[in-house]
């Protein structure tokens, strides 16, 4: 390959006029804005924070999964000649701060007082002169434990002999945290129970796997001890729910702390919550009086910060004969750890899992989700998973794909036959959504011929008729996933975190040359806003996105907002910074009637200026209205001069983008290894801002799906022990599992979206695992392979051959 | 217990009086304020903290300090030459071979030393010389187009980014 025939966007756009810079002055291709100082190593990272004076802190962590604390002694680490602080939760309960409420009305230790309830939870917090001292002093630390049994296996939590893990809730008497229903049970019995439907059943295994961003989490926190003010730098993908969550915790007047959330090295969800960790940074300088920085090491990233998934799914799919899918219900069992750290809609435990009924067109669908307390880290908040869509798309697609199978049915054909029709749209699901766009077979149909799907398919009768001869050799398995998100949350009156409502501020203001500057709520962690935000302003005003700074990440300087998670920046924060570019037009043309000496009404839009209609000569550009508006023009009665505009956007409904992908894997059945040979996505989200950071996006959610679906499992032994605490046990894909992935796209806009624009951060991570799995099962369907959980490693695929594959969420049976 | 110890950084001389267990990755970080060096794992799996040793790839988290004394060392600040990136760089620039931008010093000084040896590496030499280093955002794909950007305009070119 030669950086020639790289392919550009697939998306014919119609060209945009460029700026004198060369970027494009709306939608397309353009280099990052904020990639000069990442070339340069000029970044500024949470651990690049160093302020004068600053301390540091480490967190001892339990190496038990459940056990009494029967008593601490910290005598031995305050003596150490570099420690200045030494924090307990018994210190911290003098404060009132021993527990912090989760994002899910639960509570949750900060430091551990009565019991610890995971492995690696934190028991006492050091702040020394340097971190090596810190971590020294730790060992210093003794604490009596009296081992208790531990909650290992989800499945057996609420047995009536499973020790009770929350005793500190008063009258907890089990494990239980909750069920939640969805759809019609009834209506999915009637559908079930008629004579001539095909009834196929699998359990299905999501286990606990990590979003594991290269940068860890941390905090340094700042207290001014004269004003008053506290100020955090924080990894935080929320900064603006990170403080409130601050104020209501430690009970801080919210206008004196400012969260500054820096460059961040990825979050993938994994720095939405609030860690204990970050509190106890913030106790550390109001206890030293110094500024005080905590930053995870990897095994307490990997082992106790938000990990992911974790659903146990029995499902059950009916259908006709001749392959129309009637009905689709589950059970699911979900593992929250030992605290509900889960951050979702309130309304929504279990997340947005009920669009599980995935692209399909229904008669009746029902879902249950039981909730359970185990002995393991808590969190089940992300890895871009759009609030447990990745289990709802990874659940259907493998359900579909057993259907096919147990029918012996093409599973293309099985799609095709199902999907939602374009003329359905929009479409109500039989779990409440209303999907607002797609035209889903046109999306397949690109998909299978990008890939030569009947070449692959003649290819694969070949190989096996080989395989079947020879015994020798790998087998080919070709699959297929179509997956719906809904994402943006979301609509005030049904979505809210803690209380706060899922709506986005944005504030715009010109300067009198013309520069603008646009500040936003949410956050990014690599997905270039400080470049496609420019972008959309540019697309609304005629600015050339070079003269548009994007400031984020700091509440001080920032409108409110719930940050950036659930693919929501471009479908809410987008929107608003379209409506505030909308809103600064609207402005701009009384500006340039004043000045033009005619009426508003006489004036027409053409992008960068307001003409006069039919005579397009009397005009005036964006940045000449600009410096008007800060003159001494005088402006109708009313109207206030500069130029500037402020909007909070509260979505109408999700937005759905969605997807086909098709993976071709060559699988060794002597040793299990798969060897994933293609890739090929496509993707529609509506119009692509910028092509190149989308597709950008696209490839790392694609190199995430083969990680889950064949190397990262975050598993447990009978004591509770994490066992994917390192990144020699937790594998994470490199350049060489990886192919040369292969994008495709169709364009189908949101009809309620300001710009079309749906979202696209999460969607192949969302949708990219089953296409592995069912290739891999589609490679094992000769040896009888039916179903077996992710990961597929060479072990696990072994024991698939063998007929006996594995619980991967377990390291013993 | 200090000792001193004196290696060349991005080619000039540094002296400091440090720990023995004091980690490159810190001493370069802490001591001398390069922060462009990232860490990540502490267990050479994730890569991100690589920088040259004597022009060669090396993980600096599992490198002591002490054991880099008397050896030259390369960072991602000395790569760009006053104000125009190195190829490589720019090439990360052109082909978006960056996200978040955490794995990319490393990335980059591996480029730069596949490079050195073999000029025209192929897509497979690429992703074999890049595997030592994790990133989460880009899939890869783009990295190697980066590399393959840079191998094709080995003269340094005037600063774009």
């Amino acid at each position: 390959m030669t950086a020639t025939d790289v392919p550009t966007s697939p998306v014919p756009t119609s060209p945009v006029p460029m700026s004198a810079a060369g970027n494009p002055i709306g939608f397309g291709r353009m280099l990052r804005k904020e990639d000069a100082r990442f070339l340069r190593g000029k970044g500024n990272y949470l651990d690049d924070v160093n302020l004068p004076g600053m301390l540091h802190g480490a967190i001892l962590r339990s190496p038990y999964a459940h056990a009494r604390i029967n008593s601490i002694d910290i005598s031995a680490a305050q003596a150490h000649p570099k420690v200045r602080a030494v924090i307990t939760g018994e210190v911290l309960a003098t404060l009132n701060l021993a527990w912090m409420p989760t994002m899910s009305y639960d509570t949750q230790a900060v430091l551990a007082t009565d019991k610890v309830r995971f492995q690696g939870q934190e028991v006492a917090f050091v702040v020394a002169e340097d971190r090596y001292s810190a971590r020294d002093a730790l060992e210093l630390v003794e604490v009596d434990y009296e081992v208790l049994p531990a909650v290992v296996d989800a499945t057996k939590a609420l047995d009536a002999d499973a020790p009770v893990i929350r005793t500190d809730k008063e009258g907890k008497t089990d494990n239980h945290i909750y069920d939640w229903e969805t759809g019609d049970s009834a209506a999915c019995d009637e559908v079930f129970n008629r004579p001539d439907v095909v009834v196929s059943k699998a359990d299905i295994l999501y286990p606990r796997s990590h979003p594991s961003p290269m940068e860890t989490c941390g905090s340094v926190a700042s207290m001014d001890p004269v004003t008053g003010k506290l100020t955090c730098w924080i990894t935080s993908q929320a900064p603006h729910a990170h403080r409130t969550v601050y104020a209501l915790v430690a009970g801080l007047p919210e206008h004196k702390i400012q969260v500054i959330s820096p460059d961040i090295g990825g979050g993938f969800g994994n720095k939405v919550p609030v860690y204990p960790g970050y509190v106890c940074a913030v106790v550390g300088t109001i206890v030293t009086g110094k500024p005080v920085k905590w930053m995870e090491d990897r095994f307490e990233n990997l082992a106790t910060t938000g990990f992911a998934r974790d659903y146990h799914m029995q499902g059950e799919i009916a259908a006709t004969r001749d392959g129309k899918i009637l009905a689709l219900r589950t059970h699911t069992l979900a593992d929250h750890g030992a605290f509900n750290a889960t951050a979702q809609p309130t309304k929504f435990p279990a997340g947005f899992f009920s669009i599980f009924t995935g692209s399909y067109d229904l008669e009746a669908a029902y879902g249950k989700v039981t909730a359970v307390y185990t002995n393991k880290a808590p969190g089940g908040v992300a890895y871009a998973c759009s609030f447990r869509i990745t289990e709802a798309a990874y659940f259907v697609e493998r359900m579909v794909d057993i259907l096919a199978h147990d029918l012996q049915m093409d599973p293309a054909e099985l799609r095709m036959k199902n999907l939602i029709r374009p003329e359905q749209f929009p479409y109500q699901t039989k779990t409440g959504w209303e999907y607002d766009s797609g035209d889903y077979l046109v999306t397949l149909q690109a998909t299978l011929d990008a890939a030569g799907y009947k070449e692959l398919r003649a290819e694969q009768v070949e190989n096996r008729a080989r395989y079947e001869q020879t015994g020798e050799g790998t087998l080919l398995g070709i699959g297929l996933s179509f997956f719906t998100e809904g994402v943006g949350a979301g609509p005030r009156k049904h979505m809210d975190i803690l209380g706060l409502g899922m709506a986005d501020g944005c504030e715009l203001r010109i300067h009198p040359t013309g520069k603008a500057v646009i500040r936003l709520s949410v956050q990014t962690q690599g997905q270039g806003h400080e470049t496609t935000f420019a972008q959309i302003v540019a697309h609304e005003l005629g600015l050339p996105p070079e003269d548009v700074e994007v400031v984020h990440g700091d509440t001080d300087q920032t409108p409110f907002g719930l940050g950036t998670y659930g693919s929501r920046s471009t479908p809410v924060s987008g929107a608003a910074a379209a409506v505030v570019s909308r809103r600064v037009k609207e402005k701009a043309r009384i500006v340039a009637a004043a000045a033009l000496e005619c009426s508003p009404s006489d004036l027409e839009w053409e992008l960068g200026r307001w003409q006069v209609k039919g005579d397009p000569e009397k005009a005036k550009t964006i940045q000449e209205i600009a410096l008007l508006a800060h003159s001494s023009l005088e402006l109708p009665e009313g109207v206030e001069g500069h130029l500037d505009a402020s909007a909070v956007y509260n979505p109408p409904n999700l937005t759905y983008p969605y997807g086909a992908y098709l993976c071709v894997v060559d699988v060794d059945p002597g040793t299990g290894a798969v060897k994933v040979r293609r890739f090929i996505a496509t993707d529609d989200c509506g119009p692509r801002i910028n092509p190149m950071i989308v597709e950008g996006q696209i490839h790392g959610g694609l190199a995430e799906g083969i990680g889950m679906a064949l190397m990262q499992v975050i598993a447990f032994d009978e004591n509770g022990n994490c066992l994917g605490g390192s990144f020699m046990d937790y594998l994470l894909p490199t350049s060489l599992e990886c192919p040369s992935w292969e994008l495709e796209a169709t364009v189908t806009p949101s009809p309620h979206h300001p710009l079309g624009c749906k979202g696209v951060g999460e969607s192949a991570t969302v949708g990219s695992p089953a296409a592995v799995v069912n290739a891999v099962m589609d490679a094992l369907a000769p040896l009888g392979v039916r179903h077996a959980d992710m990961p597929l490693t060479p072990a696990q695929v072994w024991l698939a051959i063998q007929g006996r594959p594995a619980r991967t969420d377990l390291a013993f049976t | 217990m200090t000792m001193q110890v004196t290696m060349t950084v991005n080619g000039e001389e540094v002296s400091r009086e440090i720990e023995p267990r004091l980690l490159l990755v810190h001493f370069l970080r802490d001591e001398i304020g390069l922060t462009g060096t990232h860490w990540g794992c502490d267990t050479s799996n994730c890569g991100v903290c690589v920088v040259l040793l004597d022009g060669v790839p090396a993980k600096s988290c599992t490198v002591l300090a002490a054991m880099a004394g008397g050896h030259e060392i390369q960072t991602v600040e000395g790569m760009a030459q006053g104000g125009t990136l190195h190829p490589v760089q720019e090439g990360f620039f052109q082909e978006h071979g960056l996200q978040c931008g955490f794995c990319t010093p490393a990335m980059m000084l591996t480029a730069q030393a596949l490079l050195e040896v073999n000029p025209d590496p192929s897509t497979t030499e690429i992703r074999e010389a890049i595997y030592g280093t994790a990133c989460r955002c880009t899939g890869y794909e783009n990295i190697v187009r980066a590399i393959r950007w840079a191998a094709e305009h080995p003269a340094l070119e005037e600063v774009t980014a």
